[in-house]
């Protein structure tokens, strides 16, 4: 799929042109922050430059908090007091990047259903999709892990909890536990390969960020009609888009500063109310809280992991089948890794032609259930594990793959979606009226 | 569509919270603090008190492990009080391998004789209560509702007593379970405050309560000065792109520009 054409950089100056010969950078930062963009995009494109700005805000909060932290059983939590007592500004710092996390999860989620609502994994963008998924799963491992490292009592428990997903798997589950944990419990070893891990991966995101921007940047945006840019010469594409700077640049640092506004004033006012209590304890390897919840971005995978208990016919189907190597504890953890591994694939389940949700009339419907059904799932994963919270999160959890596996693979052969306009500026157009009298429309070309 | 999403992420916000209102069920009244609140500040005096209830009954058995003596300047006494103060506690000293009088660069020393769990982070590792439906949302108005917890416990004895398992056990109605293995500290008049403040059982127990907030979390107002600071600047900064996103955006949208 060729690019939509647009201006390309020119040197200009001796200077310039000395080094365009032998490093093209200034010319992949033009190409990169002028490209043409739809300029139909709403509220919903937003996320991926405050997506960005976690990014940055963990890495550099995450690396001063570095400097002041030390990755030892006996002397993490107390080095965390350190920070919030005796280094300047280390409270704040502690707090945003505590908060960060929250904040990066809530934008990431935001996105991916942005991307499911409009059809943006569809083709041709199936890569920047899966290398986003990748992206999501780095985050859920780093933020597990930097959950551990203030080492207080959810940060044990939980990392208990989780790493002992691992042994559930039949054969080699003791031996992988053992060795991602370094001992056969959670303790020193534990703490600092996570701490590694924890100081690694945000920079192994950083690089699939690249690889996320230069996938979309090949294919173009998608945009709310889920209608391609005209690519047949410059002049057509321009009627389509507008370049990215200033439009969309001041348009989302707008939306960034109204977020972080919000996002201050919980750091500054309420930091806790994302955390747990009980991670102010410090950890102890004795007594086990009484309930070990993950943090809230982990709830909905959290609840279908719990949801496929011994009892349900299927787990017990599958232990029959597998002669019992597959239990109820592993066919949660399939179930876990396979609710994201069905949203990977939404690209292949799909079947409509049609992208944009707007021109899919039963889809619309079932979408919908699905962001719901996801809430309702957030909300079973903090219940305890009884009735009738088992039972909710099975039919929660059923619908989750009955949406990628069966809804999304049949509506497109039984919907009959609804009129798509035939270009992004006719839409535009249709919001933003043309001036039709004498003084003709102003031409729509960047102004001043 | 957005408008949608950002409601439901406001909804998972409060559901997030809610999956901490479940660890708890004893009753916590909701007293009124002075640092409640975006504007809330520390009650100087309060913590004054506190820190004098700390000393006189509480330190017998809990310690302050993560507070250096020092911070106590933070309370509004001087150099040389501080110092004073360092005096009451013997701290072991790893370089003469044997205890000595403290000094102010010290922390309040651990005490581990009877099991009695460190106060230093109490406030904070007792979220209180969590407002309508569960949702905590009223952290932003009420604070965690840890020194709310800490004074209801300090309040909730019902003077009941039973034993379990050769332990005596205290009926307390804040305390998860309604049993616990600490007596009853506070009875009112335990202390006298040199500011001729009132010390009935109520008054001491917020006190003591308000004290521990403080040092669970000491730099909350400098915390919530930044965070004004930053929603403040943010929010002119968001007038200012508005402004600046609407105008650019004029010509392509057909607006007139002003």
């Amino acid at each position: 799929m060729a690019g939509i054409p647009h201006d390309h950089y020119e040197p200009k100056t001796g200077g310039e042109k000395w080094l365009h010969s032998r490093l093209p950078i200034v010319g992949l930062l033009y190409d990169t922050i002028m490209i043409p963009t739809p300029k139909n995009l709403n509220w919903m494109w937003i996320w991926g430059i405050v997506l960005t700005f976690c990014l940055v805000l963990q890495i550099i909060t995450g690396v001063i908090l570095v400097m002041h932290y030390t990755p030892h059983a006996d002397m993490a939590f107390a080095s965390v007091e350190h920070i919030m007592r005796n280094v300047n500004g280390g409270h704040f710092l502690r707090y945003l990047h505590q908060n960060g996390a929250s904040l990066f999860f809530v934008a990431v989620y935001a996105h991916i259903f942005r991307g499911l609502y409009y059809g943006s994994y569809k083709a041709p963008r199936e890569v920047t999709w899966i290398i986003g998924m990748l992206i999501y799963l780095c985050m859920m491992g780093t933020a597990f892990m930097g959950y551990v490292l203030p080492w207080g009592q959810m940060s044990f428990w939980g990392a208990t909890v989780i790493t002992g997903l691992f042994g559930a798997i039949p054969f080699i589950g003791e031996p992988i536990q053992t060795w991602l944990l370094g001992g056969p419990a959670v303790d020193n070893a534990t703490l600092n390969r996570f701490f590694s891990l924890h100081y690694l991966l945000p920079f192994v995101i950083a690089g699939l960020v690249a690889v996320h921007i230069w996938a979309f940047h090949t294919t173009g945006n998608n945009n709310p009609t889920g209608v391609e840019v005209r690519r047949g010469s410059k002049a057509e594409a321009e009627k389509d888009t507008v370049p990215f700077w200033p439009y969309y640049v001041i348009k989302d640092l707008f939306a960034l500063a109204l977020i972080m506004a919000v996002f201050f004033a919980i750091v500054g006012f309420m930091p806790n109310y994302l955390g747990h209590p009980d991670n102010y304890i410090e950890a102890n390897p004795l007594a086990t809280p009484a309930h070990i919840v993950p943090e809230w971005y982990f709830l909905p995978f959290y609840a279908i992991l719990r949801a496929f208990t011994s009892d349900v016919w299927l787990v017990q189907l599958a232990s029959f089948v597998t002669g019992g190597i597959i239990d109820a504890k592993f066919f949660g953890v399939l179930a876990m890794f396979g609710a994201i591994i069905v949203m990977a694939m939404a690209p292949w389940l799909d079947t409509s032609s049609v992208r944009s949700g707007r021109y899919r009339p039963m889809f619309k419907w079932w979408f919908w259930l699905l962001v719901i059904d996801f809430f309702a799932l957030m909300w079973l994963g903090a219940m305890p594990a009884e009735e009738p919270y088992a039972s909710l999160s099975l039919v929660a959890s059923a619908y989750w793959f009955a949406y990628f596996l069966v809804i999304l693979p049949l509506l497109g052969v039984i919907e009959k979606p609804l009129a798509q306009p035939d270009t992004i500026e006719a839409d535009f157009d249709a919001h933003y009226p043309p001036k039709d009298d004498a003084k003709g429309a102003p031409a729509p070309t960047p102004a001043e | 569509m957005f408008k949608k999403l950002t409601l439901a992420a406001f909804v998972a916000l409060g559901l997030a919270g809610g999956a901490h209102a479940a660890g708890s069920d004893g009753h916590v009244e909701d007293f009124q603090f002075s640092f409640e609140g975006p504007f809330g500040t520390w009650d100087q005096n309060q913590l004054q008190r506190g820190l004098k209830v700390y000393t006189q009954v509480c330190s017998a058995c809990h310690g302050l492990k993560y507070v250096p003596i020092r911070d106590l300047q933070a309370l509004g006494y001087s150099e040389e009080q501080v110092i004073a103060y360092a005096e009451n506690f013997e701290v072991y000293d790893d370089e003469l391998e044997d205890f000595r009088t403290a000094k102010p660069t010290d922390h309040f020393p651990e005490v581990t004789a009877l099991n009695a769990p460190d106060l230093s982070l109490m406030a904070k590792a007792r979220a209180g209560f969590h407002g309508p439906y569960g949702l905590g949302i009223n952290q932003l108005f009420k604070g965690m509702g840890g020194a709310e917890y800490i004074a209801s416990l300090m309040t909730g004895y019902t003077g009941e007593t039973k034993e379990e398992a050769g332990a005596i056990l205290y009926e307390n109605t804040a305390f998860p379970g309604g049993w616990i293995s600490m007596s009853q500290p506070l009875y009112g008049e335990d202390v006298d405050y040199d500011d001729g403040h009132s010390n009935s059982l109520e008054d001491v127990s917020k006190d003591v309560a308000a004290f521990l907030m403080w040092t669970a979390e000491p730099k909350m107002m400098q915390r919530k000065q930044a965070g004004f600071a930053g929603v403040f600047f943010l929010v002119v900064l968001s007038v200012l792109l508005y402004l600046v996103n609407k105008r650019i955006w004029a010509p392509i949208k057909r607006k007139p520009t002003v």
